[in-house]
């Protein structure tokens, strides 16, 4: 009866292996399912999701008009000092002061992708951009100024 | 030999494992008293990843402060989120839109089953095989795909804020889960015949890192490292949130009481979540995907306590309001804090080897112990 008991034991033993051993063996032998992405060799082809979270850009149109009215919600909202605005003062045709932004200074190293500041924007001047590959030699290139040289805001945006 | 236990004798060898050791799955520093080969007493030293999170809430909006829950216990992200959450909305008493609550719940169990599925990988390569990572890897990419084109990023979404979800779902987010579903079902039985009835894998599993129920209830812990002594602790069925009391569901239990019970706790955690994806994807509610909430929230005067089962237990939320706009104290009940604790009980007495094997068992994220 022991050795009965221990020859099934042995038995089962040796066919759990074997029943493990047939799975890998099946995938090696049928590699058609390729999962991997072949990274960098695939960037002409790569292409992430819409909403994926990489950095954070300002829209400028043709006429170089971005939609920022400077009213700072994006600085209040962002978590840890990301964004800062520095605003001017434009004198229109009529002759009046109307506040503009002068830079709108967006430190890459601090931002953690949360999308609060895209949420807190009320007239959708800056959106998420779907670039990743962020590393430069030096630090100080990744702080960046989001709205062009010599552009204004758009026409109607308040 | 019993009254010899814990304490540290002439001829007792001391090794320090960690905290840069591949086995810990991060910073954790182990100090191991050694009698030959058995283990005398195991003491974890922490604070090697102790950024400061429950201060730092301190300084930061009702909104704001959720981004960072996502650094805690980074595997259960989303639920780490929806438990801030939670705890706002409790003190601002907003009623979530139908279809958020969903939403979170689908996002809660899809984020359970990733991190399980990396615990399952992770606990095969604890005991040597490195192949099942991979195959593990190979549905929680899925996963994060599905992740990453509806909340934007595939580990620290900062997807749940106070009174739903940050942006409506993806499109083609009910398909991608089918699709997940059916691959799952497709493949959950290789993981039986990989590891769990694998002659090695159960020799080191069973009878290895005895965890008695009431040790289990007396150190704190939670989770399926309860429930695989046999202790009901499932906050989704004890304390239901969202709508997890109208969900069919089975909390599982094993009574082993050993690392294999604990083992297949997780695996059929991960069927019980596609059990309800399955129930709730047909059934995603029309309507707003957030409630309407002031730009700047204010807690009333008082304490606020919102409990919620992560992928490793029991995370608690407590904040405190002085009636600001930023809490006076945050303090977060960690899964894997109380589940660390009970490292010493059950490796005592056992052999240095299945150390790595038992800590395996426990799912342990430091990032989560340390905050």
């Amino acid at each position: 009866m022991f050795l009965k008991d221990y020859i099934k034991e042995v038995y089962g033993a040796v066919k759990s292996l074997v029943v493990g051993m047939r799975r890998t063996g099946y995938y090696f032998t049928h590699h058609k399912e390729i999962i991997t992405e072949q990274y960098p060799d695939n960037r002409a082809t790569l292409k992430l999701a819409d909403r994926f979270k990489g950095e954070v850009v300002m829209p400028h149109d043709e006429n170089n008009e971005h939609r920022c009215t400077g009213c700072t919600a994006c600085e209040l909202a962002c978590p840890n000092g990301t964004i800062k605005v520095v605003t001017k003062f434009d004198i229109t045709p009529e002759g009046k002061k109307k506040k503009a932004i002068d830079k709108l200074v967006y430190h890459l190293e601090l931002c953690t992708m949360c999308n609060l500041c895209v949420t807190a924007c009320p007239s959708d001047a800056i959106k998420m951009a779907q670039t990743f590959e962020h590393s430069v030699y030096d630090r100080s290139k990744l702080t960046k100024i989001l709205n062009n040289p010599g552009s204004k805001i758009m026409e109607g945006v308040e | 030999m019993v009254e010899e236990l814990g304490k540290t004798m002439e001829g007792d060898l001391i090794i320090n494992v960690g905290p840069q050791h591949p086995a810990t799955h991060g910073v954790l520093h182990l100090v191991i008293t050694l009698n030959g080969e058995t283990i005398k007493n195991v003491e974890p030293h922490l604070g090697y990843i102790h950024r400061s999170i429950e201060k730092m809430s301190e300084s930061l909006t009702y909104r704001q402060f959720i981004y960072v829950t996502s650094r805690m216990d980074y595997l259960s992200a989303h639920i780490n989120n929806h438990a801030c959450a939670l705890c706002v909305e409790k003190g601002l008493q907003v009623e979530v839109p139908a279809r958020a609550q969903v939403i979170r719940v689908l996002m809660d169990e899809l984020t359970r089953i990733a991190s399980h599925e990396l615990w399952w990988g992770a606990m095969a390569m604890d005991l040597g095989a490195l192949t099942p990572f991979f195959y593990a890897f190979r549905e929680r990419e899925t996963i994060n795909e599905i992740m990453e084109e509806t909340c934007g990023a595939r580990l620290t979404m900062n997807y749940m804020v106070p009174g739903g979800v940050l942006q409506d779902l993806h499109p083609d987010f009910q398909r991608k889960v089918k699709e997940f579903i059916q691959l799952y079902k497709r493949k959950i039985h290789e993981y039986d015949e990989l590891v769990t009835g694998n002659i090695i894998f159960q020799n080191r599993m069973k009878g290895v890192g005895y965890l008695s129920p009431e040790d289990a209830i007396s150190y704190g812990c939670s989770g399926p490292v309860t429930r695989g002594s046999g202790v009901r602790s499932d906050v989704r069925k004890i304390y239901p949130y969202e709508i997890y009391d109208k969900l069919e569901f089975d909390e599982v239990l094993e009574t082993g009481c050993d690392s294999f019970a604990r083992y297949l706790v997780r695996v059929r955690e991960m069927e019980q979540s596609v059990r309800i994806i399955e129930q709730l994807i047909d059934n995603i509610p029309e309507g707003d995907y957030q409630a309407k909430t002031k730009a700047v929230l204010k807690l009333p005067k008082g304490e606020f306590y919102q409990r919620v089962e992560t992928a490793r237990g029991e995370l608690g939320v407590y904040i405190v309001s002085e009636g600001g706009t930023t809490p006076y104290r945050i303090k977060y009940r960690s899964p894997g804090f109380s589940n660390l604790s009970v490292l010493n009980k059950i490796a005592t007495g056992s052999k240095l080897g299945d150390l790595v094997a038992m800590m395996g068992t426990l799912d342990l994220v430091i990032p989560d112990i340390d905050r």
